[in-house]
């Protein structure tokens, strides 16, 4: 029938097709509504495990209360929220963009340990060239070893198979070991000490803080501005480049993405290879914004809670950013529950873990608050 | 035994898969039941099994009410079903798969297979199935796995049997026998719903013939007087044209040759040996054959998506043997795969990405590193309105369009391209009537631009009536090869080759119709 349409007819209706589709109520529910929820029942279950803990309810009023100030209360609040959320942010990044790559990486503490030491060792050893190429040439060279380590996992995988969970979690502690070591060795351990310390990242590679002429205790470092151009760039790569478009394709249907010809073990590789230097990122910003030097553990499960991250964030670099914030205020103002409240920390692990659960099944919260979404909002598949 | 569905209504959220459904279904009687995919066949078959019940209206056995709760209760009022794909145990023999769940039991509780046995051979004897009751199912060939599956309705003593497209993995001799047990079993006095897209078919073996389109019955009638134009009218709901008109090919350059191509699976198995096969420009050639005699490995070889063991692959006067998907691609070979599902497409993509799934780094649609999203969004559109894919947007998912119009997506995305060579894979499987006729246009019309075009299909009428040239492919191998110029090559040979009936003789040169 088209044939006999005139030019004006095929035109309009071209234009039609190409309008942008406007996000459903779905997309909405989705992508806000569930969250939201899931953060509300975690935090009730929350005050419901610390009452069998036999705490009293006023001191679940107050330790909430300092969850809240302690997270967003004030601007010191504000700023330890973020500190937290920039290596939560940059190593999610690069999960997320494995999963989207169908990659299930599980090394991004590993390789957030080899970036943050190899910022450590190009800060102190580079110490002659100027701020302006000693901090990126640092940064970079965190990228580089983080990328490095996981693109093993990713050679392995694409050459023989191995599994990249197996093999990322065995990278991992051989980073752990490595690390141990190596801060026992005379040329990486600082002068005069004997428990395993590096020397210290001069100032030259040291990424400045952004509130210390208003209170020299602000942490917030210019790491949120990589953290910031990160989250575009990823967004960038998986949804406008070429290479996205295979990650992504790789990792719905690898049998497409083999007949449209896109190679497994490079698309295997490259992801992998993204996410580790986003991972060593993380380390190297953690180094070079808050830390100053490596110690055993510097990388302090980042690595792991990124996976939450990744996940809550539903793989999507802007969802990431969200959701590693929120986890970077659950962090800043669980201390600050510790401390006002005399909760312990490890709630904060519970709730963090719960929001987690509720997220990953929104049926059941969709179960617990029916008047929140719409009714069979899901079509069943006719057979 | 008659059942009588009355008014039955289907809905599942805001799809209505049924709407006032009447139909009866008559002891001694072939009820053919004609329907695109999606039509409502299937879920109203479900209802008379039980595995759905309806939301409104009701089912009668014989002028009696019945209400179905569960899968069981269908067989247990005496409807049985045999489904598409079987439900076997591969490593059972036929009596151990026949009595499965109704094993019949001794004291204490033992199996007693003796007994077991025994019925197995009478209802055997009486109905003509000819199984072998002690052979593995693994061992025996599609058709007579499927007797097996009707064996096993029969076993449970059903009245009424529904056969849902029951001849689509059967050759054409095959088919033959299959049609003997159905009139067999009619005038034993058996009810029986013939499932089926196939209009020659229906014409054939019913007596009685009901058209369901969109949930509906748009038609019913006596096979006798309809024609196949009138039952796809009554199908798609506007005339349809089934001879893709044609020109005698114009046969120029070898665009495509394999010589002596062996490939193995990964168990070192054979799956192709010694395959010599051709297309010319101009030509459309086909391959005909049984699924799984290697037709897949053969596109896979031609394509670059498995490597071959030996032999040489030349496209238009280049050695691609060892060249990978994407060098082939680029040189002009396009591919409509088998699986739409499986690698045709990523159901999560949206349309625009899907067009260009496998060109996304053309020049057209580069911006640096980058895709120009806008251009990819514009030409989508426009495939779109040439091929008729109906969509209200490109940015929709892929998977959010029915299987016709997913089919023409992969179509358009491969045809709308400068190509030489058009591999085309099970074209038109599981596509409405409608789009079945404008995909073999858009094919032949590739051919009289000068591409070779390469079918294969399982559907025998799908590659006689396009093809200008025929291989048949039997176990790995082209056991025949037959001329087709203005139809010309006869059906009943190619289906005999289908079966490997001409092993020895038709391998080394021309079948006998050419």
């Amino acid at each position: 029938m088209t044939e006999h349409d005139d030019l004006k007819g095929v035109n309009e209706r071209m234009r039609s097709l190409m309008a942008r589709t406007t996000h459903g109520r779905d997309d909405f529910e989705d992508l806000v509504i569930v969250p939201l929820f899931a953060v509300v029942v975690a935090l009730v279950f929350g005050a419901l495990i610390m009452l069998a803990t036999a705490v009293d309810i006023p001191t679940i009023g107050r330790s909430f209360a300092a969850l809240a100030i302690g997270s967003v209360g004030s601007l010191n609040a504000w700023s330890e929220t973020l500190t937290a959320a920039i290596p939560l942010v940059l190593a999610g990044l690069g999960l997320g963009l494995g999963f989207r790559a169908g990659l299930f990486n599980i090394g991004a503490e590993g390789q957030l340990v080899m970036g943050g030491l190899a910022a450590v060792i190009a800060g102190f050893s580079l110490d002659f060239l100027p701020i302006v190429i000693h901090l990126p040439l640092t940064l970079l060279i965190g990228i580089a070893v983080g990328a490095g380590y996981a693109a093993i996992a990713g050679i392995l995988k694409a050459t023989t198979g191995a599994h990249e969970v197996i093999s990322t979690i065995m990278l991992n502690l051989i980073s752990f070991e490595l690390l141990n070591w190596l801060l026992r060795q005379p040329w990486l351990q600082r002068e005069g000490r004997s428990d395993p310390i590096s020397k210290s990242v001069p100032d030259s590679a040291q990424l400045p803080q952004l509130l210390d002429w208003i209170n020299p205790n602000l942490r917030l470092h210019a790491g949120l501005f990589v953290m910031l151009i990160a989250v575009a760039f990823i967004w960038w790569l998986l949804f406008r480049s070429k290479i996205g478009f295979a990650f992504r394709a790789s990792g719905e249907n690898p049998s497409a993405a083999n007949y449209a010809g896109m190679k497994a073990s490079f698309v295997i590789v490259l992801a992998m290879a993204t996410a580790g230097g986003l991972a060593g990122l993380a380390g190297a910003s953690q180094i070079t914004g808050v830390l100053g030097r490596a110690s055993p553990g510097f990388s302090a499960g980042i690595g792991f809670d990124a996976i939450a991250v990744a996940l809550l964030g539903r793989s999507h670099p802007v969802g990431i950013l969200f959701a590693g914030i929120l986890f970077g205020g659950l962090e800043a103002g669980g201390r600050q529950m510790q401390v006002a409240a005399g909760v312990s920390i490890d709630l904060i692990g519970i709730i963090q873990a719960l929001i987690i659960v509720f997220i990953a099944a929104p049926l059941l919260v969709r179960a617990i608050f029916p008047w929140g979404f719409r009714r069979n909002g899901r079509k069943e598949d006719a057979a | 035994m008659d059942v009588e569905l009355r008014g039955i209504t289907k809905r599942f959220g805001s799809v209505v898969a049924n709407d006032n459904v009447n139909l009866t279904i008559r002891g001694g009687e072939v009820l053919g039941l004609l329907g695109e995919n999606g039509a409502g066949k299937s879920t109203m078959m479900n209802m008379l099994s039980g595995l759905y019940t309806p939301d409104e209206g009701e089912i009668l056995i014989d002028g009696k009410k019945v209400e179905f709760d569960g899968p069981g209760d269908g067989i247990e009022a005496g409807i049985g079903m045999v489904h598409q794909h079987f439900m076997l145990v591969p490593v059972f023999t036929v009596a151990e798969n026949v009595v499965l769940g109704v094993e019949p039991t001794g004291k204490m509780g033992y199996l007693d297979m003796r007994r077991a046995r025994r019925q197995v051979e009478e209802i055997n004897e009486k109905y003509g199935l000819h199984v072998p009751p002690d052979e593995l199912i693994e061992e025996l060939p599609v058709g007579i796995q499927q007797r097996v599956e009707i064996l096993k309705v029969l076993f449970r003593s059903a009245d009424v049997l529904i056969l849902d497209e029951p001849t689509a993995v059967l050759t054409p001799q095959e088919v033959r026998e299959f049609f003997g047990i159905v009139n067999t079993l009619k005038e034993a006095g058996k009810a029986i719903v013939f499932i089926t897209h196939k209009l020659h078919e229906i014409l054939e073996i019913s007596d009685r013939v009901s058209v369901l389109r969109q949930g509906r019955i748009t038609g019913e009638g006596d096979p006798k007087t309809l024609t196949e134009a009138d039952l796809a009218e009554m199908m798609v709901g506007r005339p349809v044209s089934f001879t893709t008109d044609k020109e005698p090919a114009k046969p120029g350059r070898t665009m495509i040759e394999m010589q002596n191509v062996s490939m193995l699976d990964e168990t070192d198995e054979i799956v192709l040996e010694r395959v010599s096969m051709s297309v010319r420009s101009g030509e459309v050639v086909g391959v005909a054959g049984v699924q799984g005699n290697g037709q897949t490995e053969l596109v896979e070889a031609l394509t670059g998506l498995e490597r071959v063991a030996s032999g040489k692959i030349i496209f238009d006067g280049t050695d691609i043997t060892t060249a990978s998907v994407r060098e082939r691609h680029k040189m002009g070979m396009a591919h409509i795969p088998e699986d739409r599902h499986k690698s045709g497409m990523v159901d999560s993509f949206t349309i625009a990405e899907n067009m260009v799934l496998n060109n996304y780094y053309a020049p057209e649609y580069s911006r640096g590193w980058a895709i120009d999203w806008n251009k990819v969004a514009e030409t989508s559109a426009r495939y779109c309105v040439e091929f008729d894919v109906r969509t209200p947007s490109v940015y929709l998912p892929g998977g959010s369009l029915s299987g016709g119009n997913q089919q023409k997506m992969v179509v358009a995305r491969e045809l709308e391209r400068e190509t030489k060579l058009v591999i085309a894979s099970q074209p038109t499987r599981g596509v409405d009537v409608g789009s079945i006729e404008y995909i073999h246009e858009r094919l032949i019309q590739a051919r009289d631009e000068g591409d070779g075009v390469l079918i294969v299909s399982s559907e025998l009428d799908e590659v006689l009536g396009l093809s200008d040239r025929i291989y048949v492919m039997y176990d790995g191998r082209i056991v025949a090869e037959f001329d087709n110029t203005g139809g010309k090559a006869d059906r009943n040979a190619v289906g005999l080759a289908m079966a490997g009936a001409h092993n020895g003789d038709a391998a080394t040169g021309e079948g006998d119709a050419a």
